[in-house]
């Protein structure tokens, strides 16, 4: 028996997960459903390149340069966009879409990601802003003119990313981090505080260990009141605070736990669910290569890694085998453009208790710098600040060998 | 089968010479270099090296 396969959500990981099935060997209908307009396009370019990208272009025009390739493999996969999953049943595995329509399925994939979270303050819409989706890298475009005031609330990745990009193309940038440093959390303490100076030297300010208190202005966003009192000139706020899984369209399914993102075990089986798995930045799973706790990745290295694995778990129980019991320990890899500097992460720095520099001087990112992460003295993360490429290798390899030993 | 890279897009993120040593390599400057018409049993990692290019500069044709 092969079976008809479902998969919910048609980006990264949705897409890896339908070419990995068909490579596992799945040779039932596999249907694709996904509520952007779009086919699967690629999101890191969103705060990046196609942000900074100069002239008027349609959604179409600069979708076509973020579109992932189409490859032969998935020709016969239907792919049904612009429709949301509603509702889903896995004891009658049956689907509801928005359309009123419905879809049973024998295997289920869940990659339905996630989506921002706002900040829960009133005020007007026009100027305020998050960044996920094309349609909204669109919506920031056409606002971030030279000499706008930008504020963005939230310093991690992606919200240092787009202040970056703002800076780029003109605009007066300022940052409100409750937590502290920039990318405190991954980076740690020393090399967090050393990236606000670099950026603060670029022209960025900081208001760090302040949140906002609330966003003044009629019809369009004018200031913003942080909680110490301070007003800060705004045209343009972008709400960078994190994410929200998007798991509704599963809510009433006993079993599942879906307290944060879809609990699955090592081979990405979704808790309490037969025959459904969860791939990509919605996955919350065991990775050996740490220890035995549940965590979601949002890294853009994720969705290909869980696709491959899910996939053959998925194509192996639709023909009635078992799954490969072999642990998945997939090394998770990230990297981000911030002005001159590029960092590229393997591993999961977030874990450690003690970062050590090996390479370079904080006070000059530019030049390279190279930090390992260790959690109880075992080595956990690799963050590369500017390191040649030609290094990437020899940094994953410290990972690849943890892997083997794990 | 030919490869070909997008060199408005490329960034020299190296991923693609991870995945395809023999197809791609990153030179002493740290710039990709590349071969446009490997060995057809190079397929696999070239492909694959296509799927985990960032920015999805790579294209494989036929
Ligand atoms: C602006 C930005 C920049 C980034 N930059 C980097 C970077 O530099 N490096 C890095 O490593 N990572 C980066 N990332 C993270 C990376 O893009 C994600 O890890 C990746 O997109 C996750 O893919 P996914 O398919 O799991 O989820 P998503 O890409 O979130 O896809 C989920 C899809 O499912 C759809 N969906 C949701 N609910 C439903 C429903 N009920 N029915 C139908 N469809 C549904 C969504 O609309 C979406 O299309 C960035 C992310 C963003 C937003
Ligand atoms: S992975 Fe992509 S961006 Fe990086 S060197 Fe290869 S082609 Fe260029």
């Amino acid at each position: 028996m092969s079976g008809h396969i479902a998969v919910v959500g048609a980006s990264l990981a949705g897409l890896r997960t339908a070419e990995q099935l068909r490579a596992t060997g799945h040779t039932g209908p596999i249907t694709v459903l996904g509520d952007e307009p779009h086919p699967p396009y690629n999101r890191p370019p969103l705060s990046k390149e196609i942000l900074a990208a100069p002239g008027d272009h349609s959604a179409e025009q600069l979708h076509a340069s973020v579109a992932f390739r189409r490859r032969a493999l998935v020709d016969d996969v239907d792919f049904r966009l612009g429709r949301a999953v509603t509702a889903a049943d896995l004891e009658q595995r049956r689907l509801t879409l928005s359309d009123g329509t419905e879809l049973g399925f024998d295997g289920l994939v869940a990659a339905t990601g996630l989506r921002p979270r706002r900040l829960p303050l009133p005020g007007p819409a026009v100027g305020r802003h998050v960044l996920r989706t094309l349609q909204d890298c669109v919506g920031l475009r056409g606002e971030l003119r030279p000499e706008a005031r930008v504020v963005v609330v939230g310093a991690g990745f992606v919200g240092c990313e787009v202040a970056a990009t703002a800076l780029r193309l003109g605009c007066r940038v300022s940052i409100v981090e409750p937590a502290g440093a920039p990318m405190n959390r991954v980076l740690g303490a020393e090399l967090a505080q050393a990236v606000q100076r670099h950026h603060e030297t670029a022209g960025i300010r900081f208001h760090t260990g302040r949140s906002v208190a609330g966003i003044l202005g009629r019809e369009q966003v004018s200031a913003v009141d942080l909680d110490d009192g301070t007003t800060l000139g705004a045209d343009i706020v972008i709400e960078a605070v994190g994410s929200l899984p998007n798991t509704e369209w599963l809510a009433g399914n006993p079993g599942l736990d879906l307290g944060d993102g879809i609990l699955c075990d090592n081979l990405l089986r979704a808790a309490g669910a037969d025959r459904m798995v969860a791939v990509g930045d919605i996955a919350r799973f065991p990775n050996p290569l740490f220890d035995a706790l549940p965590r979601r990745v949002e890294h853009w290295s994720i969705p290909a890694d869980t696709a491959k694995r899910a996939a053959a778990t998925l194509t192996a129980q639709l023909a009635g085998r078992e799954a490969d019991p072999t642990p998945f320990t997939p090394v998770p890899s990230f990297w981000s453009d911030q002005l001159d500097l590029r960092f590229q992460s393997f591993g999961s720095p977030a874990l450690a208790d003690e970062v050590r520099l090996h390479e370079g001087d904080p006070d000059h990112l530019h030049g390279g710098v190279l930090a390992t992460y260790h959690r109880r003295s075992e080595h956990v993360g690799t963050v590369a600040i500017n390191l040649p490429p030609a290094r990437q290798r020899e940094l994953r390899e410290a990972f690849t060998a943890l892997a083997a030993a794990a | 089968m030919k490869v070909i890279v997008d060199l408005a897009k490329c960034q020299d993120h190296g991923q693609c010479a991870i995945a395809a040593p023999v197809v791609f390599q990153m030179d002493e400057e740290g710039k990709l270099v590349w071969d446009g018409n490997p060995d057809e049993s190079q397929r696999f990692e070239a492909e694959e090296a296509a799927d985990v290019c960032p920015v999805q500069a790579i294209l494989i044709q036929d």
